[in-house]
């Protein structure tokens, strides 16, 4: 087996060293007690060292005998596309509404795949508006309105 | 006896009217669920949490257990009929399951699977009840030090069965208990982590991890390529198995059973080790090993008895120690909380309708499960057909307004973006995202029972090893701790597989 540095390895340790670091700096803001009592700080300190730890061992292990050789495409389009819906999503639910949010949102998310028409993009957002608002305001009364204050109702 | 008093107490819970309603209800889901690519149970129950919350509680967790299980049924229909395994445990089943559809056997593969699911669902669910209300004993002797020490067993266990590096599934756990602190400190009150965001103060919903990492980055992962969707399904006939093939899946579904019943029990999906394991006995013991990935039923057989009994004795840990063996079962702690019911040893005694119509409702669901896949395969088959572009959007959607529904709060939502593309990215480095969710389930338990056993023992941190069950469960752990980390162990987990090269 070839040995070989993984970019992936690092960048999942970095990421384990900065969450883990993060909370070690936030948690050093809380007071930290004895054993006897620990305050609120002792547990997620030590907690967040270990992640650190393990995350510097892991660019480390990754520097020298990486596991994930390639971290493969990344759908930009699609990643941006369900962010933005999502984010739509709980923006706008309490001021627009049950059934223009779910359409936007719908609609936004069928344009993450490339390979989606115009026309099939519509219905697809139409069907799932309806089928959502069937679902989960009429048959299990889930308690947002169906058209929200901002748009004059 | 008092098994048979409890059992027709669970019974009588189970077959009322709208119990029997919504364990159909959750079995057809997880079949859905198991036979889409895609979209795990995990995502699934997550999603539709909220929704049970007008239920009463035995209703809600019959519902949710009924998707899980019954996701382990539907995975193999995929697995068999287009080589893709709905559920990461069916992965196995389509080696042998799917060269059978090829040969035009299909039927019979389905046949193996459902019946081999069926007998090991009785079995379990038998084992299930026989085993829980001793074990819930025991559980009730334990002090806060033999809980801090099992809980930290449970984790380190769980990193023995995720895939991949296990440095890596012991950050994630780690990762998991850290985003756990988050919200108010339990002793002190004290906001931690929460940016003076009084939206944050209970902390980051689980619903919203699990539906980030499991629903999210899952439709993400799978539209990196997308022209790798165009299924082509085989043809289902003969779906009664002849009787050479009768003959041949007894042992592998027996073996498979006990196998599974026995696996299912460890943290951190032992019903895909238990599948594993069992196409590896059924090859080892077989005349014929040659035939196994040519079409064996007894690969199939052995296999899905082994995943679904592992399904169903998976709740043990849940019902009598009030730990999680696997997400799904995680978001199961939710569902009790949620309905004001602590999940533990407890439980048997103070809500013995609901323990035992729990598991009643199990075997109810199987005998549905049976008269929902067989016959109605063809239903399943055209549910193949849906493509992609239909399917996404209505995760999407239903994530976002579940997770909304949970506290009609805006936080819930935005959390499931950060946690998908989190989540997204670390799985992309080979993280598993199942020890995450443990251990952000089980943090909160580890602290509180750290916290509490040391102020019993005025501070002293020895008691976790003077205590003797506390000590014999650490050293489990540290063994547990070592076998993962021996480069060997890990790559025999990926044997099963490259043997078929």
């Amino acid at each position: 087996m070839e040995r070989r540095r993984s970019l992936p390895d690092v960048l999942a340790g970095g990421i384990f060293v900065l969450i883990g670091g993060a909370f070690v700096v936030g948690s050093l803001g809380y007071e930290l007690g004895t054993p006897l009592r620990m305050g609120p700080g002792a547990f997620p300190l030590l907690v967040g060292a270990t992640v650190a730890v393990l995350g510097l061992a892991i660019v480390i292990k990754g520097l020298i005998a990486g596991e994930v050789v390639s971290f493969g495409p990344i759908p930009w389009r699609a990643v941006a596309v369900i962010v933005l819906a999502v984010l739509f999503f709980g923006f706008t639910v309490r001021g627009l509404g049950f059934v223009p949010t779910s359409a936007v949102t719908a609609l936004l998310t069928t344009l993450a795949s490339s390979r989606v028409r115009p026309l099939t993009a519509v219905a697809v957002a139409a069907g799932l508006t309806v089928a959502s608002t069937l679902i989960f305001v009429v048959g299990l009364q889930l308690r947002i309105p169906l058209w929200g204050p901002w748009l004059g109702f | 006896m008092e098994l048979l008093d409890n059992l027709a107490l669970g019974f009588s819970t189970a077959l009322l009217v709208q119990n029997v309603l919504y364990c159909f209800v959750g079995v057809l889901l997880g079949t859905a669920v198991g036979v889409l690519p895609g979209i795990g149970p995990t995502a699934t129950v997550a999603m539709l949490l909220p929704i049970t919350f007008s239920f009463e509680p035995v209703t809600a967790l019959i519902m949710l257990a009924g998707i899980y299980y019954g996701a382990q049924y539907g995975g193999s229909t995929t697995a068999i009929l287009i080589n893709l395994p709905g559920e990461s445990s069916a992965a196995v089943t389509a080696l042998d399951g799917h060269e059978m559809a090829r040969q035009g056997r299909a039927g019979a593969a389905l046949a193996a699977a459902a019946i081999g699911s069926f007998i090991a669902g009785t079995v379990a669910t038998v084992a299930l009840a026989v085993a829980a209300p001793p074990l819930a004993r025991v559980a009730l002797k334990f002090g806060p030090a033999e809980y801090f020490s099992l809980v930290l067993l449970g984790l380190i266990v769980s990193i023995a069965l995720a895939r991949g590096s296990a440095l890596k599934a012991l950050a994630m756990i780690v990762l998991g208990v850290l985003l756990g602190t988050v919200g108010q400190d339990i002793y002190t009150g004290t906001p931690r982590f929460v940016f003076d965001q009084r939206e944050l103060y209970g902390g980051i919903d689980f619903v919203s991890v699990a539906v980030g990492m499991f629903g999210v980055a899952e439709i993400l992962r799978n539209l990196e390529n997308e022209q790798t969707r165009t299924a082509i399904v085989s043809k289902v006939k003969n779906l009664w198995p002849t009787r050479v093939d009768r003959r041949r899946i007894v042992g592998p579904i027996l073996r498979g059973t006990g196998l599974g019943a026995a696996l299912g029990v460890l943290p951190g999906g032992g019903h895909v080790l238990a599948s594993f394991t069992s196409y590896a006995v059924e090859k080892r013991i077989s005349k014929r090993p040659q035939e196994f990935g040519r079409g064996a039923i007894q690969g199939v057989a052995g296999p899905e008895s082994a995943n679904n009994a592992a399904a169903q004795t998976s709740f043990i840990p849940l019902l009598t120690l009030g730990l999680p063996a696997h997400p799904v079962m995680a978001l199961m702690v939710g569902a009790f909380i949620v309905h004001g019911i602590t999940p533990g040893p407890n439980v048997i005694t103070d809500e013995p309708a609901l323990f035992w119509g729990l598991i009643a409702s199990m075997w109810i669901g199987n005998v549905l499960l049976v008269l929902l896949n067989l016959p109605l395969i063809g239903v399943w088959v055209r549910m193949l057909r849906i493509p992609y572009q239909v399917l996404f959007p209505m995760i999407i959607l239903f994530a976002s307004i579940g997770t909304y529904s949970l506290g009609f709060n805006a936080y819930d939502v935005y959390a499931i973006v950060f946690f998908g593309l989190l989540g997204y990215i670390l799985i992309k480095c080979g993280c598993e995202p199942a020890p995450l969710l443990l251990g952000f389930v089980l943090g909160p338990l580890l602290e509180e029972n750290l916290r509490r056993a040391l102020i019993i023992s005025r501070g002293d941190p020895s008691v976790f090893l003077t205590r003797p069950i506390s000590a014999v469960l650490l050293a489990l752990a540290v063994a547990a701790l070592v076998v993962a980390a021996l480069p060997t162990i890990s790559k025999r987990r990926e044997a099963v597989f490259t043997e078929e090269e």
